[in-house]
């Protein structure tokens, strides 16, 4: 476990060494510039919903169908986003997050050997 | 299971004898699954992680069986049926902080700690007082959670046995801990999370044979189902359909639902014996597996909940379900008994007495964790006591806190349980997400703002609690009653609103996170940041499965 190693310990180097390569550096900044934004977006969009259940009342009880008022569509709105990100974070970590991770963990694991 | 029969059954709906012999069968199925699955329990992270051997999928199953717990099949079903439109926010509070759990948290996490949240906290700041302040907010957070479930146990009792009296309650809590310690203690990880598996296979299909019911009855029309549910309501009427019944009555209320709001969108990523769970899969890619299909079934059995809520609340009525023993949380199980009598009645008590089990074993399993590696093999012996030694240390915890469950539950006996949990997810979203995040995104985070950070997280959001109107000082404005945890309304020491402390606990806690790593002269330690940055995006050095 790493609480074993100590600063100035071999492979502690090789850690830093990843830490600014430019294939690390890229990966952290693809990363990062998906999941900030898309966390920035989703909470937004909750608050956004809680705001106008709690302050607009009016405007969240017009009925839209039979008894579906623009409420229930909202809620059920934030299930659909829920969704949705789910599904395109998945696709996209697999895609462009993963290669890129398996080759430096490939590399780093193969140099500690 | 004879003891409930010793004590009087006053029961006017249901049979208590097919509840106890359905409950039964299943106690005995999964305990024959747990002790399958300890005669491979060898080292510690057999104990602690289950051999990380669980693959996405079944952790995403086993992860859903962790999270909806009483509070999400019972409370939620209730909170709907009575209060409309606002039970529905628990839902969605409860679905969209999943998205926090997979985009920052899951698989970082998974890739540098090894057994608890402690591991991750630890990593690059002083290893034994940040340690021991994160096991700390663990305990607490899971002792709120626990006592939720063991509330919901007493009130399921009430329905389900007949047994009115709070001893005969007691003592049917104290067979459900009692139960709860077997199974942790003889089945570790592994054991208890085939339990959450079989949990939530049952209780996905109890309440989507009782959605599908319901909507036959409308003809698959929601709109029909929510204009019955409009009709039986006398009081409220039109407005079960509207957001504010329960928290638009004044601006008071309103922030209330706000801080509720913030409570459980942020609350999930940091429950530990949710993080607990991405342990038990060999990668990160696993973990992100997980966390997709477990967002899939909770988002779906949330889905459910909204139609046995409204339908529970057009075919018993909000009148009734007031009137019965448990009050809002029996929404869900006379519904049940509404749509199929006693036998649907007995299966889906039977699910909820299983939900409440599933839950607190896990609660169980990551509390002693923490208490084991943490605290005493960390901590107190410093590293060096045997991984044996640590199993035993959490095995005898196991039975310590499953005492301390028993006893609580029993005092917590009646309260609102979806409202408990809120308040748990308060204390994990203050006391434990700020440094989660802090830690692994914000390279000049230090020793002191994790301590001031977890600490004050968690020191304010159970003083405001304990000063809120939820302990003392609320009552009912038409009876006169007390709707506290303190029943006597001439005790009143209440001087915060709100009900939920999330809005001012948790930017409180971010604040004092950032203003202990800014005034701290500790410096950075950039090989161990760089270690733990370069493991937690590329899974170099992650703990691997264990083969058997």
């Amino acid at each position: 476990m790493s609480d074993t190693r100590s600063v100035g310990d071999r492979d502690l180097a090789t850690y830093r060494e990843v830490q600014a390569a430019p294939d690390f550096t890229e990966l952290r900044r693809r990363f990062r510039r998906f999941v900030f934004p898309m966390t920035g977006l989703f909470l937004a969009w909750y608050f956004l919903y809680v705001l106008l259940a709690a302050y607009a009342h009016d405007f969240m009880s017009t009925k839209v169908v039979g008894n579906i008022n623009v409420a229930l569509l909202m809620g059920l709105g934030q299930f659909a986003s829920t969704f949705i990100i789910t599904m395109v974070y998945a696709r996209w970590a697999d895609r462009e997050i993963d290669p890129v991770a398996e080759r430096l963990r490939g590399q780093i694991e193969g140099g500690e050997r | 299971m004879s003891t409930p029969q010793l004590l009087p059954l006053a029961t006017d709906i249901g049979n208590p004898a097919l509840n106890i012999i359905i409950f039964g069968l299943f106690v005995v199925a999964t305990l024959a699954i747990v002790v399958r699955a300890s005669r491979n329990n060898r080292t510690a992270a057999d104990y602690y992680a289950a051999g990380r051997s669980f693959t996405g999928p079944q952790n995403g199953v086993a992860i859903s069986g962790d999270y909806l717990s009483a509070a999400s099949f019972l409370g939620i079903a209730g909170a709907i049926a009575v209060n409309g439109y606002d039970g529905f926010l628990y839902s969605i509070g409860f679905l969209v902080a999943w998205l926090v759990a997979l985009l920052l948290v899951a698989e970082l996490l998974r890739n540098t700690g090894r057994f608890t949240l402690a591991d991750v906290l630890s990593f690059r700041l002083k290893q034994r007082p940040v340690r021991m302040a994160a096991a700390i907010s663990t305990l607490g957070v899971c002792f709120f959670y626990m006592l939720a479930q063991m509330a919901g146990a007493g009130g399921l009792v009430a329905l389900l046995l007949g047994i009115n009296g709070k001893a005969g309650q007691g003592v049917v809590i104290a067979v459900v801990g009692l139960l709860m310690i077997v199974y942790v203690m003889v089945g570790g990880m592994k054991g208890t999370t085939w339990v959450q598996i079989v949990k939530a296979v049952l209780l996905v299909i109890g309440a989507g044979i009782m959605t599908l019911w319901v909507l036959g009855k409308y003809s698959v029309n929601l709109s029909s189902l929510l204009g019955a549910a409009v009709d039986k309501n006398t009081t409220a009427g039109e407005n079960i359909l509207n957001p504010g019944l329960q928290y638009g009555l004044s601006g008071v209320t309103k922030l209330d639902f706000i801080s509720l709001a913030l409570a459980l969108v942020l609350g999930t990523a940091g429950l530990p014996h949710v993080l607990a769970r991405f342990y038990t899969v060999p990668s990160s890619k696993e973990a992100r597996r997980s966390v997709v299909w477990a967002i899939w079934i909770i988002g779906i059995f949330y889905l459910f909940t909204l139609v046995l809520g409204y339908g529970a609340a057009a075919l018993v009525g909000p009148d009734a379900i007031k009137a019965a023993p448990g009050k809002a949380n029996s929404a869900a199980p006379l519904l049940a008994y509404e749509l199929g009598g006693e036998l649907l009645l007995g299966i889906i008590s039977a699910i909820a007495f299983a939900t409440i089990l599933a839950v607190v074993a896990g609660l169980t399993i990551a509390a002693s964790t923490s208490f084991a590696h943490d605290i005493y093999g960390q901590v107190i012996k410093k590293g060096t006591v045997s991984a044996d030694g640590e199993v035993r240390v959490a095995r005898i915890t196991v039975l310590v806190i499953g005492l301390v469950a028993i006893v609580g539950g029993i005092f917590a006996n009646g309260q609102n349980i979806a409202f408990l949990v809120a308040l748990a997810f308060a204390v994990a979203a203050s006391a434990n997400l700020p440094t989660i995040l802090y830690s692994l995104f914000w390279k000049r985070f230090t020793t002191r703002g994790a301590l001031w950070s977890i600490y004050g997280g968690l020191a304010s959001s159970i003083i405001l609690i304990a000063f809120s109107p939820v302990v003392s000082g609320k009552v009912d404005a038409k009876t006169g009653a007390s709707l506290s945890m303190i029943t006597d309304p001439s005790i009143d020491f209440h001087w915060f609103p709100l009900d939920n402390p999330g809005i001012v606990s948790i930017p409180l806690a971010f604040f004092l996170g950032w203003l202990g790593s800014v005034t701290s002269k500790e410096e950075t330690d950039v090989d161990k940041f760089a270690e733990m940055e370069v493991r937690s995006l590329t899974g170099a050095g992650a703990e691997k499965a264990i083969q058997h």
